[in-house]
Order: C-alpha cells, then sequence, then structure tokens
C-alpha cells in the first residue's frame, strides 16, 4: 500500500470550499440572519433584570416539567449558584447560542423529516448524509464554518446546527413512519387532503416522538458550546476552553457545573413540552 | 341500478403486477404466480354488486382478500385492474379531487381497531368527518352530538378515546361514519375485536340502526355466524377470488364448492332458517263449511292427527284432534266448535327455527305459522325440521 499514490483529498476538499467561499453573496446574508436571531434571544433575555430571569425560568420548569417540588428546588438553587458564581452573563450568551441552533435545527430538521417520511428513496439517501454529520469529528466542522462565516457566535451556532439537527430530523421521520396504518387509513377514508392528514393526523401523533428528536438536538447543541469556543462563540464554554488553557482545575469545574445545571433545565423542560398534558 | 359495482376487481402486490394479470389470465393459482414472480395477489378478478338499503357481507378467513376487498372500494388501495362504479361513476379511474368528494359525500368507513385518534376528543373525533369538510363549528358540533346520541355515548363527547372501552371505542367509531352521513358505510372486520358478548349486542345495534337508517352496508367478516345473522347477502372468498355470493339461506342449502360446504358444516343451521324455509302448505278446515266427517276424511287422507281451524279468509280459529272429532262424528254433531281448541302455538314467517324446537318437542301438533292479520300461511311439522338440521334439502310452500 505504501508505494501507492495517495488520493489528493484533502486538496479536492479545499478547492471546494475554497470555491465556496466566494459565494460571498449567499454567506454574507445568512451570517448576518443568524446573527440577527442571537442577538435577537440575548436582547429578549436582556430585558429582564436577573433575579426576575431567574424566577422565570424557575416557573416554567415547575410548570412544563411536571410540577415536581424536587426539581424546581433544584434548578432555583442551580441558578442561584450560577449567578453566584458571576457566570449569568455567559450563561445567557450559551441560551442564546444554544435556542439559535435548536430553533434553525428545527425550522429545517422537522420540514426534512416529513420529507423522508414521505418516500423511501428520500429516505434512503437522506440517512447516510445523517450519519456523516453526527459521525464526523465536531472538531471538523469549525474549518469550514470559519471559512464561510468568519470568527465568532455564527460559526459556532453554524456548527452546532450540523451537528445537532440530525436527532430532529430522524425523530420526526420516525413519528411520522410510526403512526399506526390504521388512522393514517382513517384520515384518508373520510377524504382528507394531503396537508389535513399531515396537520390533523400525522404530525399530532409524532408530537412525542418529534419532541424527543427536539430534546436530543437541543441536548448535542450544548454539547457543542465549549467546542464552539474554541472559534470565538462567547459563553460558559469560553469559561472551560480558558481554564483548560490556564489548568484552572478549579475554574474549569465552576464553569462545567454551570453547563451542567443548564443542560438538566434544558433537558426537562423540552421533555416537558413533549410529554402529553392531558389528565 | 346497484349502488356499487365491482367488475374485474383485481389487485396484484408486488413489481410485477402485469406478468401476474397475464398469469392470472391462463389460470394459474395464486402460490404459483408467488413463485414465478414474486407478485402477491391479493383480489382476484372479483365481480359483485351491492344494491341500495342492503347490509352485503363479504366473508373469508385471513388471507382471502377480504380486507383488501374493501380497501379497494374506497381505494385506499389503488386497484391493478377493474372497476367499481359507485353511483355511475368509476372509482378506478376518478382524479385526487373526485375521490377525495367520493369520499367525503358517499362512503365512509368504520375499522377493525377503530382508528380512533387518540389525542382527540371523542366529540372531535366524530366530527373529523365534518371538520376536513370544513363545516361551521356550531353545525359541526350539532352533528357530530346527535351521531353519538345515536350509538348511545350521547354524555361522552370530552372524554378521550383510551379513557373508554373497546366496545365504546366501536361505537365512537360508529357515530365517526354516521356523522359524515353518507350513503355507503364500510366496516372492516368492525365487531371483530370486541369480546363475544360485546359483538352480539353491536351486532344487535347495527341491526336496528339498519331498520332505521337504511345505509348501504359493505361488512366484512371471518366469522360465518356474524355474516349469517348480519347479511342480508354473503360473498365467500378464498384466495382472493369470490367463491359465492347469495341469501345466508343460499350458501347453506346450495354452497358452491367443497370449500364452502366444508366452511357452513358446523353452523347452527335453526339460527339461520326461518319458519318460511321449513313450513308446508296447511290442510286447514273451514268452520261453517267442514264438518266432523270431511275433518276425518281429510286426516286419514294426509296421514295425520290433527287439523287447523279457520275461517273463510283464512284466519286462524283453533284446532282440532282425531279422537275428539270421531267422538263428535259418533254422536251425529255437525258442529266441530265444541271440539275446538282454541290455544294454539303459532309463530310468523321469519321466527327462526331454533324458537320454534320446543313447541316442536312436547306437543305432537305442528306448529302454524301466521301472518300479521293472524291468518294462517303454513304449518311446520317436526319431520321438516329434523331434515332442516340434518343437512338436508327441504322443500318450502312454492
Amino acid at each position: 500500500m505504501s508505494n501507492m499514490t495517495p488520493l489528493p483529498l484533502a486538496a479536492w476538499i479545499d478547492a471546494f470550499v475554497e470555491w465556496l467561499t466566494q459565494a460571498e453573496f449567499i454567506f454574507g446574508p445568512l451570517t448576518d440572519f443568524i446573527g440577527y436571531i442571537i442577538s435577537g434571544f440575548e436582547w429578549f433575555f436582556g430585558i429582564f433584570p436577573p433575579w426576575l430571569l431567574l424566577l422565570i425560568m424557575v416557573g416554567l420548569t415547575f410548570w412544563f416539567a411536571g410540577r415536581k417540588i424536587g426539581l424546581t428546588v433544584f434548578v432555583l438553587l442551580g441558578l442561584l449558584l450560577i449567578w453566584n458564581l458571576g457566570y449569568w452573563e455567559d450563561m445567557v450568551l450559551t441560551l442564546a447560542i444554544v435556542l439559535t441552533a435548536g430553533v434553525i435545527s428545527i425550522v429545517i430538521g422537522v420540514p426534512v423529516g416529513i420529507w423522508m417520511s414521505r418516500s423511501p428513496v428520500v429516505e434512503g439517501t437522506i440517512k447516510p448524509v445523517l450519519d456523516f454529520m453526527q459521525t464526523m469529528p465536531a472538531f471538523v466542522y469549525l474549518i469550514p464554518a470559519v471559512a464561510f462565516f468568519g470568527i465568532g457566535m455564527v460559526p459556532g451556532v453554524v456548527a452546532s446546527v450540523i451537528f445537532a439537527m440530525p436527532p430532529t430530523i430522524r425523530f420526526t421521520n420516525l413519528g411520522i413512519r410510526q403512526v399506526p396504518t390504521e388512522i393514517i387509513e382513517a384520515s384518508e377514508a373520510f377524504g382528507s387532503t394531503g396537508n389535513q392528514k399531515l396537520f390533523k393526523v400525522q404530525l399530532p401523533m409524532a408530537k412525542t416522538t418529534i419532541m424527543a428528536g427536539i430534546n436530543q438536538t437541543i441536548m448535542l447543541a450544548l454539547s457543542m458550546v465549549v467546542i464552539a469556543s474554541m472559534i470565538g462563540a462567547d459563553g460558559l464554554g469560553t469559561a472551560v476552553y480558558f481554564a483548560v488553557g490556564r489548568n484552572d482545575v478549579g475554574g474549569g469545574f465552576e464553569a462545567g457545573l454551570a453547563i451542567v445545571i443548564v443542560a438538566i433545565i434544558l433537558d426537562r423542560l423540552t421533555q416537558g413540552i413533549g410529554a402529553s398534558k392531558r389528565k | 341500478m346497484a349502488k356499487i359495482q365491482v367488475e374485474n376487481l383485481t389487485k396484484v402486490f408486488g413489481k410485477r403486477p402485469g406478468r401476474a394479470i397475464k398469469l392470472l389470465e391462463q389460470g394459474k393459482s395464486k402460490d404459483e404466480i408467488l413463485e414465478e414472480t414474486g407478485c402477491t395477489v391479493g383480489v382476484n378478478r372479483s365481480n359483485f354488486s351491492v344494491e341500495a338499503g342492503e347490509i352485503f357481507v363479504i366473508m373469508g378467513l385471513s388471507g382471502s382478500g377480504k380486507s383488501t376487498l374493501v380497501r379497494l372500494l374506497n381505494r385506499l388501495i389503488d386497484p391493478t385492474e377493474g372497476s367499481v362504479w359507485v353511483d355511475g361513476d368509476d372509482l378506478a379511474r376518478m382524479d385526487d379531487k373526485g375521490l377525495r368528494k367520493v369520499r367525503r359525500e358517499k362512503m365512509s368507513m368504520v375499522f377493525q381497531q377503530f382508528g380512533l385518534f387518540p389525542f382527540r376528543t371523542i366529540l372531535d373525533n366524530v366530527a373529523y368527518g365534518l371538520e376536513i369538510q370544513g363545516l361551521e363549528e356550531q353545525e359541526k358540533k350539532k352533528k357530530a352530538d346527535e351521531a353519538l346520541q345515536l350509538v348511545g355515548l350521547g354524555g361522552y363527547g370530552n372524554m378521550y378515546p383510551d379513557e373508554l372501552s373497546g366496545g365504546m371505542q366501536q361505537r365512537v367509531g360508529l357515530a365517526r361514519a354516521l356523522a359524515a352521513d353518507t350513503d355507503i358505510l364500510l366496516m372492516d372486520e368492525a365487531f371483530s375485536a370486541l369480546d363475544p358478548l360485546i359483538r352480539k349486542e353491536m351486532q344487535d345495534e347495527l341491526l336496528e340502526l339498519q331498520g332505521r337508517m337504511k345505509k348501504t352496508i359493505v361488512f366484512i367478516t371471518h366469522d360465518l355466524d356474524e355474516a349469517l345473522r348480519l347479511g342480508d347477502r354473503i360473498t365467500i372468498m378464498k384466495d382472493g377470488r369470490v367463491v359465492q355470493i347469495g341469501t345466508p339461506e343460499d350458501i347453506l342449502q346450495h354452497p358452491a364448492d367443497d370449500y364452502v360446504a366444508k366452511f357452513v358444516e358446523d353452523v347452527d343451521r335453526s339460527k339461520v332458517f326461518t319458519a318460511e324455509a321449513v313450513m308446508k302448505r296447511p290442510e286447514v278446515l273451514t268452520i261453517d263449511k267442514d264438518g266432523p266427517r270431511v275433518a276425518l276424511q281429510r286426516m286419514k287422507k294426509e296421514g295425520i292427527s290433527s287439523l287447523y281451524v279457520t275461517n273463510k279468509d283464512r284466519t286462524l280459529l283453533g284446532i282440532v284432534h282425531a279422537d275428539e272429532v270421531s267422538e263428535l262424528a259418533e254422536q251425529g254433531s255437525e258442529d266441530i266448535r265444541s271440539v275446538l281448541h282454541e290455544d294454539v302455538p303459532t309463530v310468523q314467517k321469519d321466527t327462526v327455527v331454533k324458537e320454534m324446537i320446543e313447541l316442536l318437542t312436547y306437543k305432537n301438533t305442528p306448529v302454524a305459522v301466521v301472518d300479521e292479520e293472524n291468518k294462517i300461511v303454513g304449518i311446520v311439522v317436526r319431520g321438516s325440521v329434523m331434515a332442516l338440521l340434518s343437512g338436508k334439502e327441504v322443500s318450502a310452500v312454492e
């Protein structure tokens, strides 16, 4: 093998990416657009003083995550801890990035999942792409993300979206395919149009599964924050990244703990929304 | 004109339906075609018509193609060949828009596992068909509510399907179909998932509802007893083919082939056949006209020991027995009124044989069959009932 000429795969990819970066007219507006969403979230969270935002988050967890007293107390203490340790601003930034990545993933992922569920050909084509997106080491996305979107929050979001979107697509597809045949037949037998079938039957039936996918997506996006911090996406990830650079075990632990607390809150919230609220 | 007319309807599942159809036309069997082409024949060149207002039962074991057949009727499955004429339009060649119109306005369906939407309330489930037609909220609610009342679930509108028992869920399924107010009701093994007692109750209710609503019902079942109970006519299917079409009595009396014969051999025939099928033309005495001597002579000729007595217009009055009539004759009396027994067992034409067996067991007299005006139309004797139950042909009154 050693005397075989290696394929110039890296060179090809470089050339392709080089060519793509010329497409400024696409990436410029896209960067701006994603930037607006992030600052929108930042602005929104900035309206409230920290104590009020804290209470709102505690209230939301209580309301949506099944009114569990223990969880609510944990969330209250956890957020107080983050505030106390001085990570509040970082946490808000992290939330903005994660929610932006989450929203973009849902807006793209759910329709793609629906499309997949309708055709075996589309499903067969997209599935390997999803496998690729998820198994390619997340660090690799940073390079083209920087090339197209520069340094900062936006490429961080883009890398997060690529890495985090697959579960939403997969679970949407799965959820729709799992709807029992008889229920689909019932909807068709009464003369539903394709859209009526989708919005009145398939999506409501698949809701729990789709929400499980969205939950996974948000968790994956959160897991990207440390990696994204390497290309300038600020927030809790940056704190961890710096602590690693300075061999600061205590500081790294503090910031890491803050990420864990945010993760638990987001996880319980999205799970709670996914569970049927009936009864 | 028939409400639904099915012509040469064929469904082949698989990648080479064209080849499979050629083989079908050459008379190859389902198994041979599967082996040669990898295609499964679901329904094989079926022809039948369903008349308005009848319950048409399609009956077959699993794999016979009955569920495929009913889905071809509203094109949940696209036919490979053939036509389904509904009110003169061929469903098989309709575009999507036309098909939706037919599904909304002409036929609705009830499913084996109910097919209810678990996230909708009972009322919203029932209203589904109306909702997708864009009916106004008020009107929709009103109609859905009426349909729920009809199946006896008036107060349950705000509950969810998983809060109801199986029988109640299927009532909801039925109500959903009724709410759409279509002429045709397709019922795919609608009662098969219910336990036997509830199933019987639902069958009775369906018959009762049908008596009032006069829908055209295509009812799929694998249960012969159910088919015989509900069906005005029954189609027996095997391997995707229609083997026989006929009334329940037809099918029991004249099975088209060994398959059907074997199928029906264990049926409790006494529950299917009615007095009409076993009664004979009655020999009667007309009061005021016939005296004891005529009576004795007629008994002797027929070889019987009692005779029914009627008016001139054949209204049943009672029965006379040979021993008493001959005593009367010896006394020289002419009037048979004195030995007339007015308390006689009577049945209607549509009384099933099962209900007459007891009457025939304890008394040695035939049972009189009368119409609504108490006029005698026939008599049933033990011999014909026994012949019927043993599976022999009985000769009904011509």
